[in-house]
């Protein structure tokens, strides 16, 4: 049967019915356009995706293989005007964890890792305890240390690079200098400062990595990395050093709460040292406390007391009212004004305006300054930078306070002259007397290394007054002075001593602030130095005797360090050996 | 026809491993430059701490200290030492300093 009909269907082969139903066409047709579509969309997909929309399918691919890494930069180093460090940022590690991955180390690897970190076990046990998804172990290891703990290859434990500032010179430069925080953004001093310039900024590169992680290929803009400038003091770290151990010892000696000193280039405006204490080391700055991190010398201001009268006299001869030589009758050592007494700590009688100075006569002050109104007086203190910001830069420097002239009363105007009823800052009286060892100039102070001098600042007093005036410091000096202790062997040098009582709740209390600013060398003046004791309890309080010998130590020093020859003969020198005064 | 066609193909393989080798060496150069950069770093992060090590042992107090303990030097008194203006030829008397 089946032969039978294949025979048949061989037979009629083109008379089957099946084949002879004509297909609609529309159906081939429509298959055919789907098929066609299909391609189409495929084409235009592709199309797009190659042509159109490249960044899709690159950005896919750069994922697999292209990574961006930041370059990190440094933070500019701080150096002194000999190029000494005082200020430097070197590479450290952080070791961080993920808890969840680091509690699947074992109980040694646990130990090794405690003990290369230098943390307490049980310490460790608490930062990885919880949910969190990230801890510090430590930050701030150094490097060797660092690299020992990735060799231990535990789990979930991670490093990174951070940078720790040093500071070589310690709690000598601490107030200048000032720190940094843990993100190595400056906090204080000059850190702060000039923190813009200092900082560096992080730049980053894209590369192609390999399998295993190394870079091929450097690909797109590479943004380089900015490192930090560095920053030139105007300090010398020699006089900064000599300035430090003589406040130290000086307000040691006399336990005193506090001290400040301050080294001025008197030709250029630079600041050559500023010390305060107490101080601190930068370097490790827990258990700090807020007395030691003020920068006394710039942020703290004081009665001046009676190193302000060089000034009174210095108007006086301008203005032409008193020669160095006019007669003043200090007798008896007091003079009322109003219903108040002012006197003098030692009784005088007739004195010359240049023995007012000498011998720090209130009295012959007060007389001088009756001379003038109350605003000719308020313009010269304006003018040699008193109740003004001295225009540092420095973070908190203040411009103390110098009450408007209208409301002078004659007492405040007397007790003006001699430097009571008028605060300033020590950096401001170490500036001002710059006048006296220039021409009578006035020139902005700087921080940083000038590389040429200023040229000629703000005349205040004529040439002539300053010489005058210089005169009048040298004579403070001598045994008959009121600062014998301060001379300094071999050199000429002049000053000005000052012992004024502290307010406290308005009123004045039994405690001093002892100062001394004075000028060196007299033949050329190259220097500034101002030094104030703070509350001194022990062996006087005078002036001379508390910041005298400290200024003559500190200028002795930085004299010598600067190499500037002495222009007092020798024989002068050994007379004083004899005499058993000055500081060698 | 067939000939220049086995030609091009010819130059065609050629330069195409040329450029693989090529892209080789870039790489190994390339690597070698990172390392070199890597070796720069290293080496100013630590010539950074020789310098901090050196401003630490040349601190002003600890050289005074020795000088004075150890070495049991003494500073001169004014009469003890000769200025000599900067501007001077260097040893023209030999002075002492």
């Amino acid at each position: 049967m089946v032969v039978r009909r294949r025979g048949r269907a061989a037979h009629r082969f083109a008379e089957s019915p099946v084949l002879q139903l004509a297909l609609q066409g529309w159906r081939s047709r429509l298959v055919g356009l789907v098929l066609m579509g299909a391609f189409a969309l495929l084409a235009g997909r592709g199309f797009y995706l190659q042509i159109v929309d490249t960044d899709f399918l690159r950005g896919k691919g750069e994922s697999r293989y292209l990574r961006d890494i930041e370059v990190s930069a440094s933070r500019g180093r701080i150096v002194d005007r000999n190029g000494d460090l005082l200020a430097v940022s070197t590479p450290m590690k952080s070791i961080w964890a993920i808890p969840a991955d680091a509690r699947q180390m074992g109980p040694e690897q646990k130990r090794r890792l405690a003990a290369l970190l230098d943390v307490p076990p049980r310490d460790m046990e608490q930062r990885l305890a919880g949910d969190k998804t990230f801890a510090f172990l430590k930050r701030q290891v150094p490097p060797d240390v660092a690299d020992q703990v990735s060799a231990l290859k535990l789990p979930g434990v991670h490093q990174e690079k951070e940078y720790r500032r040093y500071y070589p010179a310690g709690d000598m430069t601490a107030h200048m200098v000032g720190f940094t925080g843990v993100d190595d953004r400056g906090l204080e001093g000059v850190e702060l400062a000039f923190q813009k310039s200092l900082e560096g900024r992080a730049g980053s590169r894209s590369v192609i990595k390999d399998r295993r992680g190394h870079i091929v290929e450097d690909v797109g803009a590479l943004k380089p990395p900015r490192d930090g400038k560095d920053v030139r003091l105007a300090l010398d770290s020699k006089i900064q050093y000599l300035a430090y151990s003589h406040l130290k010892a000086a307000v040691a000696e006399h336990k005193a709460r506090a001290g400040g000193a301050i080294v001025l280039d008197a030709r250029s405006g630079e600041v050559l040292a500023l010390v305060n204490l107490p101080t601190y080391n930068p370097n490790n700055r827990e258990h700090l406390s807020g007395a030691q991190l003020r920068n006394r010398a710039l942020t703290d201001t004081f009665e001046p007391g009676s190193i302000m009268k060089p000034f009174t006299a210095a108007l006086a001869l301008e203005r032409g009212k008193v020669r160095f030589d006019t007669v003043i009758d200090c007798a008896p050592g007091r003079m009322t004004i109003g219903s108040a007494t002012i006197s003098d700590a030692h009784p005088h009688g007739p004195l010359t305006v240049a023995q007012v100075i000498q011998k720090s006569s209130n009295v012959g002050t007060a007389k001088l300054a009756f001379n003038f109104s109350p605003r000719e007086m308020w313009e010269m203190y304006d003018a040699v930078g008193f109740g003004q910001q001295p225009q540092l830069g420095f973070p908190g420097e203040v411009s103390g306070r110098l009450r408007p002239w209208k409301n002078w009363r004659p007492i405040e105007q007397a007790t003006m002259s001699y430097g009571h009823g008028i605060s300033v800052s020590l950096i401001q009286i170490a500036r001002a007397y710059t006048v006296f060892a220039r021409d009578g100039d006035l020139v902005p102070l700087s921080l940083l290394r000038l590389d040429e001098p200023p040229a000629k600042g703000v005349q205040v007093f004529s040439p002539e007054t300053a010489r005058e005036i210089r005169a009048m410091l040298e004579m403070a000096v001598q045994p008959e002075g009121t600062a014998p202790k301060a001379r300094v062997v071999g050199y000429r040098v002049g000053g000005k001593t000052g012992t004024a009582y502290k307010i406290e709740n308005g009123a004045y209390a039994r405690k001093y602030v002892s100062s001394f600013v004075g000028v060196a060398p007299l033949s050329d003046p190259r220097l500034v130095v101002a030094v104030m004791i703070d509350e001194p309890t022990a062996g006087g309080h005078y002036g001379g005797d508390v910041a005298g010998p400290a200024f003559s130590g500190i200028t002795a020093g930085a004299l010598r360090t600067l190499g500037i020859k002495p222009d007092l003969p020798l024989q002068v020198a050994q007379q004083d050996r004899a005499a058993g005064g000055g500081h060698l | 026809m067939l000939r220049v066609n086995t030609i091009l193909l010819i130059v065609l393989v050629l330069s195409a491993l040329g450029v693989v080798t090529a892209q080789h060496r870039a790489r190994k150069l390339f690597q070698d430059v990172e390392a070199e950069q890597e070796r720069a770093r290293q080496l100013d992060v630590e010539f950074g701490q020789l310098q901090l090590e050196m401003s630490t042992w040349a601190t002003h107090p600890r050289i005074e200290q020795i000088a004075r303990e150890r070495l049991r030097m003494r500073q001169p008194d004014a009469f003890g030492r000769v200025i000599e203006p900067a501007t001077a030829p260097a040893a023209s008397r030999g002075g002492r300093r």
